[in-house]
C-alpha cells in the first residue's frame, strides 16, 4: 500500500497524489460492491422465475446450463438473458427526443446503485461511513424517479406517458409515509448514521430489534418500498393489461434492460434497509454460542433474502391495486398511522427514566 | 494560481451550475428548462457539501430535487405550451424587462459589495471534529433559540395547505363513491344464500 502511495505521490505530486490515491481506492471498494450486486440482480431475476413457478406449480427455466453440466441446468439462464440483451438492437422511436431517450436509463440506475454507498455490511465494511447516511439514503431514491419521468416523456408515446403520469405520483406520494417511517427510526436511534442504527439494536436477542417497538412502521416502511419500486401489486406504472408497459414501452435492447437492473437494485436495496433498521442488520437474532459463530454479513444477506422472498411472494399472491386505492392507501391510511406513531413514540420518549427503565421499555431506550 | 484537488472540485461544480442555470433561462423547451434547474440544484448541494454543510446539502436534493421537481416536472409536461405565442411581444416589453434586471443587478451588488459582507468580515470556519454533526446542531438552534419563528413558518405552511385543499375541494351532489370499510365488512352471508336442493334427474 505504502508502495503504491509512492508511485501515485512521484506522478502527481504530493497533495494530488494522495487524494488522487484516496479516488482510486473509492473506485476499486464501488466495483467491489457494485459487481457483486449486479450478480446478485442477475439471479434475482432467476430467483424470482423460479419461486414463481413453483407457487404456479410449474418448473420455470430449466434449460440453459453451463458447459453441459446437468445439474446446473436453469443456472445458466440469467448470463444467456444478458447476452441476448447485448445483443439486441437499442430502437430510438421518431419525434423522441434522443439525448434524453438514452439518458433516463442512466439516471434510473444511478441513483439505484450510489444509495449503495452507506450501507454498512458489517461493524468494519461500510463504504461511506458519514453521520448523515439515512438522509443520504432518502435523497437517492427520491432522485430515482426522474429516469422514470423521462423516460416516459422522452419516447414521445402515450402509453409510456401514462406510465410516467402513474408513477410520479404514486412515488411522490409513498416517499412521504417512508419518510415518516424511518423518522420514527432516527427518534429510537438518536442517529442518522446507518452503522449507529444497528448498534442501538443491540442487546441480546431480536427483542432489541426496532421491528418489535415500531411493528406498524416496519409495515409501513415495507410497503411503500414495494410501491417505490413499482412492484406489484403496486405495479400501476407498468399495468401490462392496461398501459402496455408504461414508461419503458418504447425501450429495447439493453436501454430496456438497465430498467429491469435498477428495479431490481432497488428492490434489493429497500430489503438491505429494512434489515438494518428494523430487523437489527448484521445481529444474530439470539446472542448464544450457535448463531454468534456464523459471521455478521451472512445474517444480513439472510435477512435481505427474506425479505426478498416476500417481494417475489407479493407478486404471485395480490392482484393489481386500483390506481385511486393506490393513492387513498398512501394519503389517508399511511400517513396518519405514522404521525400517530411519531407523536406517541416522542411522548413515551419524554416519560421519566424510572418509567424507562421498566421492562419492556428498557429493551429500546437507553 | 495553483490548483489543489478540493479548488478542482470547486471549480468542476461552479462552471456546471453557472452553464445550467444560464441554460435554465435560455432552453426554448420547457421540459428542458425544468431539467437544468434539477441539475442546478443538484451541483450546488455539491457547493453546499464542500463547505461542510452536509444536512442543509441532503435536504436541498431531498426537498427541491426529489419532491419539489417531480411535481413542477409533472405540470410542465402535461402544458401544451406554444412557443410562437410566448415569443410574441418580446421585443415590445424588453426595455420593461431590461430595467427591472438592471434594477435587481444593481441592488444585488450593493448588499454583495457592502463591506459587512467582505472576506475580512468573516472569520474562516473554525475546523470541525470529524464526529460533529450540524444536523444535530440545526435541530438543536431550530428547537431552542428560534423555536418560536419556527413553529410560525410551521403555521403559516399548515395554512397555505388547508387553504389550497379548501379552495379546490367541492362537493357535487349525487356523488357515487366508494367506502373500503364497507367494502371489506361485506360477509359471505350479506351477498349468497345457500339453497339446497334435491338434485334433479335428466328427463
Amino acid at each position: 500500500m505504502e508502495y503504491v502511495q509512492q508511485l501515485f505521490e512521484q506522478f502527481f505530486g504530493i497533495e494530488w497524489g494522495g487524494a488522487l490515491l484516496i479516488l482510486t481506492r473509492n473506485l476499486a471498494l464501488i466495483l467491489l460492491i457494485v459487481l457483486p450486486l449486479l450478480l446478485g440482480v442477475a439471479y434475482l431475476t432467476l430467483a424470482e422465475r423460479k419461486i414463481i413457478a413453483y407457487m404456479q406449480i410449474r418448473v420455470g427455466p430449466n434449460r440453459v446450463t453451463f458447459f453441459g453440466i446437468p445439474w446446473l441446468a436453469g443456472w445458466g439462464q440469467p448470463i444467456a438473458d444478458a447476452v441476448k440483451a447485448i445483443m439486441k438492437e437499442i430502437i430510438i422511436p421518431s419525434g423522441a427526443n434522443k439525448f434524453l431517450f438514452v439518458l433516463a436509463p442512466v439516471l434510473t440506475i444511478a441513483p439505484a446503485l450510489a444509495a449503495w454507498a452507506v450501507v454498512p455490511f458489517s461493524p468494519e465494511i461500510v463504504l461511506a461511513d458519514i453521520n448523515a447516511g439515512l438522509l443520504y439514503i432518502l435523497a437517492m431514491t427520491s432522485m430515482g424517479v426522474y429516469g422514470i419521468i423521462i423516460a416516459g416523456w422522452a419516447s414521445n408515446s402515450k402509453y409510456a406517458f401514462l406510465g410516467t403520469m402513474r408513477t410520479a405520483a404514486q412515488v411522490v406520494s409513498y416517499e412521504l409515509a417512508m419518510g415518516f417511517a424511518l423518522v420514527c427510526v432516527l427518534m429510537m436511534s438518536e442517529s442518522l448514521n446507518l452503522s449507529d442504527i444497528v448498534k442501538g439494536q443491540q442487546g441480546g436477542s431480536f427483542l432489541n430489534w426496532y421491528l418489535i417497538p415500531l411493528f406498524p412502521m416496519f409495515l409501513v416502511y415495507f410497503i411503500s418500498g414495494v410501491a417505490e419500486t413499482n412492484r406489484a401489486p403496486f405495479d400501476v406504472a407498468e399495468g401490462e393489461s392496461e398501459i402496455v408497459a408504461g414508461f419503458h414501452v418504447e425501450y429495447s435492447g439493453m436501454a430496456f434492460t438497465v430498467f429491469f437492473l435498477a428495479e431490481y437494485s432497488n428492490m434489493i436495496l429497500v430489503a438491505s434497509l429494512a434489515s438494518i433498521m428494523f430487523l437489527g442488520g448484521w445481529l444474530p437474532p439470539i446472542d448464544i454460542i450457535p448463531f454468534t459463530l456464523i459471521p455478521g454479513f451472512i445474517w444480513l444477506l439472510l435477512k435481505i433474502a427474506f425479505l426478498l422472498f416476500c417481494f417475489l411472494w407479493f407478486r404471485a399472491t395480490f392482484p393489481r391495486y386500483r390506481y385511486d386505492q393506490i393513492m387513498r392507501l398512501g394519503w389517508k391510511v399511511f400517513i396518519p398511522i405514522t404521525l400517530a406513531w411519531i407523536i406517541l413514540l416522542g411522548g413515551i420518549m419524554q416519560l421519566p427514566p424510572s418509567f424507562l427503565n421498566l421492562w419492556p421499555l428498557n429493551l429500546w431506550f437507553h | 494560481m495553483y490548483i489543489n484537488f478540493q479548488n478542482a472540485i470547486f471549480y468542476f461544480f461552479a462552471t456546471v451550475l453557472v452553464c445550467s442555470a444560464v441554460g435554465v433561462i435560455t432552453a426554448r423547451n420547457p421540459v428542458h428548462a425544468a431539467l437544468l434547474l434539477v441539475l442546478a440544484f443538484f451541483t450546488s448541494s455539491g457547493l453546499w457539501l464542500l463547505l461542510n454543510a452536509e444536512f442543509l446539502a441532503i435536504t436541498l436534493v431531498l426537498v427541491y430535487v426529489g419532491a419539489v421537481m417531480v411535481l413542477f416536472l409533472f405540470v410542465v409536461m402535461m402544458l401544451d405550451v406554444n412557443l410562437d405565442r410566448l415569443r410574441e411581444g418580446f421585443w415590445k416589453w424588453f426595455p420593461f424587462g431590461a430595467l427591472l434586471a438592471l434594477i435587481m443587478a444593481a441592488e444585488i451588488s450593493m448588499v454583495i459589495m457592502n463591506e459587512q459582507f467582505s472576506l475580512n468580515k468573516m472569520p474562516t470556519p473554525p475546523l470541525r471534529p470529524v464526529d460533529y454533526s450540524n444536523t444535530k446542531e440545526l435541530g438543536r438552534l431550530i428547537y431552542t433559540e428560534y423555536f418560536y419563528a419556527f413553529e410560525l413558518a410551521a403555521v403559516i405552511l399548515l395554512v397555505a395547505i388547508i387553504a389550497a385543499i379548501a379552495l379546490t375541494l367541492r362537493h357535487r351532489v349525487g356523488r357515487k363513491f366508494l367506502d373500503p370499510a364497507q367494502q371489506i365488512a361485506v360477509k359471505k352471508k350479506d351477498r349468497i344464500r345457500v339453497v339446497s336442493m334435491t338434485s334433479e334427474t335428466k328427463e
